[in-house]
C-alpha cells in the first residue's frame, strides 16, 4: 500500500467546490473552495470529524444533496466516464447525473442498510444496476450477481443471492452493498465511513477485500473516514478538512511521517498508539488532546477556523483565511506558519 | 494487602428468543480490587456491556453472584439495591440519550442525590457544583440544557452526574466512543486523572484497545460471552497468550503507513449466541484449533502469575 498511483490522467477533479445548506437562522457554508483530484488505481482518503465537510463533499460528487436545503454555490467536478469524456457534474442535468450514478461512480456507505432495500433479495438488488444502466437480460444479470458476491467473498454465493438482508450479518451486508457498488464496473467507487459500524476483525477483512478489488479494477477510490489508521492502511493520498476547508493533503507517508499543519499534528498525536500506551502511562504521560471544540459552522471565528485551538496561533492567523501553502510539489497546508510547525 | 471491591462469580445471561435460548454470558469470574482499573474488551455480541450492567443490577443476571464490598448484590431487594447505588454509578456511552433534554444541567446533575434522599436542597447544589468543577465545566452550566452542549462536554455531564454521588465504582461504558478523535483524548485524560485523584474504581467497557491499554490496570478480552484471556495491561499487550486475542490485536489498523501489516485476518464472522459451538467458542475462527477444542469448553487457566488463559493450545510461543 501506500506506493504512488500511476500518473495517468484523473477521473475526478474537483475545483473550488462550495457546498452550502440553507437552515433556519441562515446559511451555512459545509465545504467551502475545496480542490480535490484523483487518478485511476488511486484511493485518496476525506478525513475529518463531525462537521468537517468530509460526507458532504461525496454526496455534492454524487449530487445526493436534500434538494430543498443543499446546494452547490459554487466549483465545479469535472469526471471523466468511461467513453473518455469529462464532464462537469455540478451542471449536469438529472437524467445523465443518473447514468452516472452506480454506473460510472458508485458508493458505499457507512451503515449497509442505508443501501440495501429490505424487502428485496440481495441478487435482485446486485443484478438491478446491471438490468437498469447496461440492459442485461434478467437471467444473465443474475448468474452476474452471483459471481460478484463471489468476489467479495461471500460463501455459498448463489443461496446467498436468494436470502434477504436480514439474513445476512453485518460484515456479509458490506460485503454485499459492495458487490452491489461494483455491478457496473465503475471508475470511480465513494466509501463513506465503510467500516465504522463493523467490529475490527471484520473491518480488517473488508479493508483486505477492498484493496484487492481496487488492484484488479484499477477504480479510483474516494474514502472518507474519521480512522487515522484506517488511512494509514488503505489510502495513497490523505486530503484532512476542518470545518468546511481542506487543511492539509498530501502522500500519506508524507503527511503522517511530516505533517505541516497543527490539527493534522494534534490529530495523529492526540490518541494513544497500540503498545506504546503502558509506556506513557508508566511515565506519567497524559494524552496530547486538543484543547477546545471543533467551531459550529454558524458562527466561524474570523480568519483560520482553528486558531482558536491552535498553539502556533498570531494575531495574522486571525486576520484571513490562510492560503494553501505548497509544502512540496503534492503536499499542501493551509498554514502561514506551516514551516515551523513540527509533528 | 490487596483488597477486593468486586467479585463476579459464575455470572451466566440467557434470554429466551423464538423459542431458543440465546447464551449471551456463560461462566464470567474474576476480581476487581479496590482503585483498580479493569478494562473489559471485545467485539459486538461479546458481552462487555451486558456484564457492566448486571454487575449494577441495571439487568438482572440468570445465575451467577456479584459480590460488592462483601454483600451479596444479586439477592437484594430493590430498596437494599438502592441503598447501594451511590456508591456504584454508570457512565453511558451516548450523551445525546443518555442526558434528558428537558432538565437543566443542575437538575440532571442532583437528580441521584435527591432520589438518595441526600443532604439539604443547598448542599445537593453544593456537590452538583463541585462535580462540575471536577469535570471542568463552566459553573454557568448549571442552569444550561444540554442541548446547549457539544458531545464531548455532554459525556462531562454523564462523567460528572456519576461523580455527584461520590461513588467508588463506576461502570465506564464505551465513555468515548460516541466522540470526535479530537475531544476522546480529552476525555480520557480526565477519567484518568479523577480515577487517580478520587482513588476509583472502574469498570472500563471498550472496543478500542489502544485506550483501554492506556488506562486500564488489567484486561479481561471477551468473546461470544465468555472470558478468553485475563492479564494485566503491560503483559496482555506485549505477550497475548489466546489466539483470539492475538487477532484482535492485529487486526487493528495503526495510524502509521510503514506499520508492518503481518496481520492474521480471522474467517467468518462470530457464531450466534442462539446456537454456540461446542467446546471452545472460538474455534470455528480460531487459526490453531485442533479437533480436541471441539470437546470441552477449556478452562480459564493461570499460565503466568496473573495471566489467564482459556485455550488448551500451550504449544503455540
Amino acid at each position: 500500500m501506500n506506493a504512488i498511483a500511476t500518473g495517468t490522467d484523473p477521473i475526478l477533479e474537483i475545483d473550488g467546490l462550495r457546498t452550502e445548506f440553507r437552515l433556519r437562522g441562515g446559511t451555512i457554508t459545509a465545504v467551502n473552495d475545496l480542490d480535490l483530484t484523483i487518478r485511476p488505481g488511486e484511493t485518496v482518503a476525506l478525513v475529518g470529524e463531525s462537521g468537517s465537510g468530509k460526507s458532504v463533499t461525496s454526496l455534492s460528487v454524487m449530487r445526493l444533496l436534500a434538494r430543498k436545503v443543499g446546494a452547490i454555490a459554487a466549483g465545479s467536478v469535472r469526471f471523466r466516464g468511461k467513453d473518455g469524456t469529462v464532464r462537469d457534474l455540478v451542471t449536469l442535468d438529472e437524467e445523465s447525473m443518473r447514468q452516472v450514478r452506480g454506473n460510472d461512480i458508485a458508493m458505499v456507505f457507512q451503515e449497509p442498510m442505508t443501501s440495501l432495500n429490505p424487502v428485496y433479495t440481495i441478487g435482485d438488488q446486485i443484478s438491478e444496476p446491471m438490468r437498469v444502466h447496461q440492459g442485461t437480460p434478467k437471467g444473465e444479470a443474475w448468474d452476474a450477481a452471483v459471481a460478484l458476491l463471489e468476489k467479495v467473498g461471500i460463501p455459498d454465493p448463489r443461496r446467498r443471492a436468494g436470502q434477504y438482508p436480514h439474513e445476512l450479518s453485518g460484515g456479509m451486508r458490506q460485503r454485499a452493498t459492495i458487490a452491489m457498488a461494483l455491478a457496473c464496473d465503475p471508475m470511480l467507487l465513494i466509501a463513506d465511513e465503510p467500516t465504522t459500524a463493523l467490529d475490527v476483525t471484520i473491518q480488517a477483512q473488508i479493508l483486505e477485500l477492498m484493496q484487492a478489488l481496487q488492484r484488479d479494477t484499477g477504480m479510483g477510490m474516494l474514502f472518507v473516514t474519521h480512522n487515522l489508521g484506517v488511512v494509514a492502511e488503505i489510502a495513497h493520498r490523505v486530503a484532512v478538512m476542518y470545518a468546511g476547508r481542506l487543511i492539509e493533503d498530501g502522500p500519506v507517508r508524507e503527511v503522517f511521517r511530516n505533517p505541516r499543519h497543527p490539527y493534522t499534528v494534534g490529530l495523529l498525536k492526540s490518541m494513544p498508539k497500540l503498545g506504546d500506551a503502558t509506556r506513557m502511562k508508566k511515565a506519567g504521560e497524559t494524552l496530547n488532546a486538543i484543547p477546545g471544540m471543533v467551531p459550529s459552522l454558524r458562527n466561524l471565528p474570523s480568519g483560520c477556523s482553528f486558531a482558536p485551538r491552535c498553539s502556533y496561533a498570531i494575531d495574522a492567523c486571525r486576520a484571513a483565511v490562510p492560503p494553501l501553502a505548497a509544502v512540496s510539489e503534492n503536499h499542501h497546508s493551509r498554514c502561514i506558519r506551516w514551516q515551523e510547525v513540527r509533528p | 494487602m490487596i483488597e477486593t471491591l468486586l467479585a463476579v462469580r459464575d455470572l451466566a445471561k440467557h434470554y429466551p428468543s423464538q423459542g431458543t435460548t440465546l447464551r449471551i454470558l456463560e461462566n464470567i469470574s474474576f476480581d476487581v480490587a479496590k482503585g483498580e482499573v479493569v478494562g473489559l474488551v471485545g467485539e459486538s455480541g461479546s458481552g462487555k456491556t451486558t456484564i457492566g450492567r448486571a454487575v449494577l443490577r441495571l439487568i438482572e443476571p440468570t445465575s451467577g453472584t456479584v459480590t460488592f464490598d462483601g454483600t451479596e448484590l444479586t439477592t437484594l431487594s430493590a430498596g437494599e439495591m438502592r441503598r447501594q447505588r451511590p456508591r456504584m454509578q454508570y457512565i453511558f456511552q451516548d450523551p445525546f440519550a443518555s442526558l434528558s433534554p428537558r432538565m437543566t444541567i443542575g437538575e440532571i446533575l442532583t437528580e441521584g442525590l435527591k432520589i438518595q434522599k441526600i443532604g439539604t436542597a443547598k448542599e445537593r447544589e453544593e456537590r452538583a457544583r463541585k462535580a462540575l468543577e471536577h469535570v471542568d465545566l463552566p459553573a454557568d452550566a448549571y442552569n444550561r440544557y444540554a442541548h446547549e452542549f457539544s458531545g464531548g462536554q455532554r459525556q462531562r455531564v454523564g462523567i460528572a452526574r456519576a461523580l455527584a454521588l461520590a461513588p467508588e465504582f463506576i461502570v465506564a461504558d464505551e465513555p468515548v466512543s460516541a466522540l470526535d478523535v479530537s475531544i476522546q483524548a480529552q476525555v480520557v485524560n480526565l477519567l484518568r486523572e479523577l480515577q487517580q485523584r478520587l482513588g476509583l474504581t472502574m469498570l472500563f467497557i471498550s472496543h478500542d484497545l489502544a485506550v483501554v491499554e492506556f488506562i486500564c490496570d488489567r484486561v479481561i478480552v471477551l468473546y461470544l460471552g465468555r472470558i478468553m484471556e485475563i492479564a494485566s495491561s503491560e503483559d496482555l499487550y506485549a505477550s497475548p497468550q489466546h489466539p483470539y486475542t492475538r487477532a484482535l490485536l492485529s487486526a487493528i489498523p495503526m495510524p502509521d503507513p510503514d506499520a508492518k501489516a503481518d496481520r492474521q485476518i480471522l474467517k467468518g464472522d462470530v457464531p450466534s449466541p442462539a446456537n454456540p459451538p461446542s467446546g471452545c467458542v472460538f474455534r470455528t475462527r480460531c487459526p490453531v484449533a485442533l479437533e480436541a477444542c471441539a470437546g470441552a469448553v477449556p478452562a480459564l487457566r493461570e499460565v503466568a502469575p496473573g495471566h489467564f488463559k482459556a485455550c488448551i493450545r500451550d504449544d503455540l510461543g
